[in-house]
């Protein structure tokens, strides 16, 4: 039987690899993928969570978050297009418009 | 033991691949490669015995975000090859900011005492369906109003501005 802290340290571990490209990458895509690895992460908590208290509520959650994360990419794509229509690429750091 | 043992080798693949999404250099690899991990997060969701949502992650993950990601490459970069500059800065304050992060959860986590053990027991895809249209009704409609938002606004967000109108010239293509 593999214990529960198993589960969550390497949960934990992806978070935090997920944090790491969040804070480092300069591509707008390349961000979205760092928080698709995150949401990963958060969704095997809470099915490690689900599986030690047993029982339906985790896994409805766990599908919950999947849909919203889903939602999440599809506008976050959309936005990322229509930044690479006004600039002509997708690096985070060189759209700064609206700082003085 | 045997669960052990594969337990090991999907962990160690896991953190491999996630190492692999957030510090390749091409952005098409490291696509594949989170395609990879989301594919391995199905075969721990087996081992939590949770095998509904093990084909809903690569249904839904492995076979829908990545296609998406992937066109999401194809449409914001001019290239032509597979190669897709990922280009990578302030590298030391972010893995100092990351690993502060994880010795911070993981110093939770570790000093948490007795956490409960889970068992053996399968949840089928019948219970889940059960528990989505009883118990949890209004949020699985509440949902549905959030997938149908998310698909209007991308395509609001996403189309050309001038998409529809009639294009009049000598060439008289039509309607664009």
């Amino acid at each position: 039987m593999i214990p529960l802290h198993a589960y969550l340290l390497l949960a934990a571990a992806l978070f935090t690899l997920g944090v790491y490209g969040l804070l480092t990458r300069r591509n707008a895509v390349g961000i979205l993928i760092s928080v698709e690895l995150m949401a990963n992460a958060v969704n095997i908590n809470l099915v490690a969570f689900s599986w030690a208290h047993g029982g339906t509520v985790g896994q409805v959650f766990a599908l919950f978050a999947m849909a919203v994360t889903v939602a999440e990419v599809v506008v976050g794509l959309a936005l990322v297009i229509l930044l690479y229509r006004s600039r002509k690429d997708v690096l985070v750091d060189q759209a700064r418009d609206l700082r003085h | 033991m045997i669960e052990q043992a594969i337990f090991a080798f999907v962990a160690s693949c896991m953190l491999y691949s996630g190492l692999q999404v957030v510090h390749g250099r091409n952005l098409v690899h490291a696509v594949l490669w989170l395609g990879v991990t989301l594919s391995l997060t199905a075969l721990l969701f087996l081992l939590l015995r949770a095998p509904f949502l093990a084909g809903i992650q690569i249904l839904l993950y492995a076979g829908g975000v990545v296609t998406l990601m992937l066109f999401g490459i194809m449409l914001t970069h001019r290239h032509g090859g597979v190669h897709v500059e990922n280009q990578q800065g302030r590298k030391l304050r972010g893995a100092l900011a990351a690993g502060a992060l994880f010795a911070l959860m993981s110093g939770a986590i570790c000093t948490t005492g007795a956490l409960p053990h889970g068992g053996t027991a399968v949840v089928s895809a019948a219970e889940i369906g059960q528990a989505f249209l009883t118990d949890h009704l209004l949020a699985f409609e509440v949902l549905s109003l959030l997938l149908l938002a998310a698909m209007v606004g991308a395509i609001a967000l996403a189309r050309r501005s001038d998409y529809g109108e009639v294009v009049s010239g000598p060439a008289g293509r039509g309607v664009r």
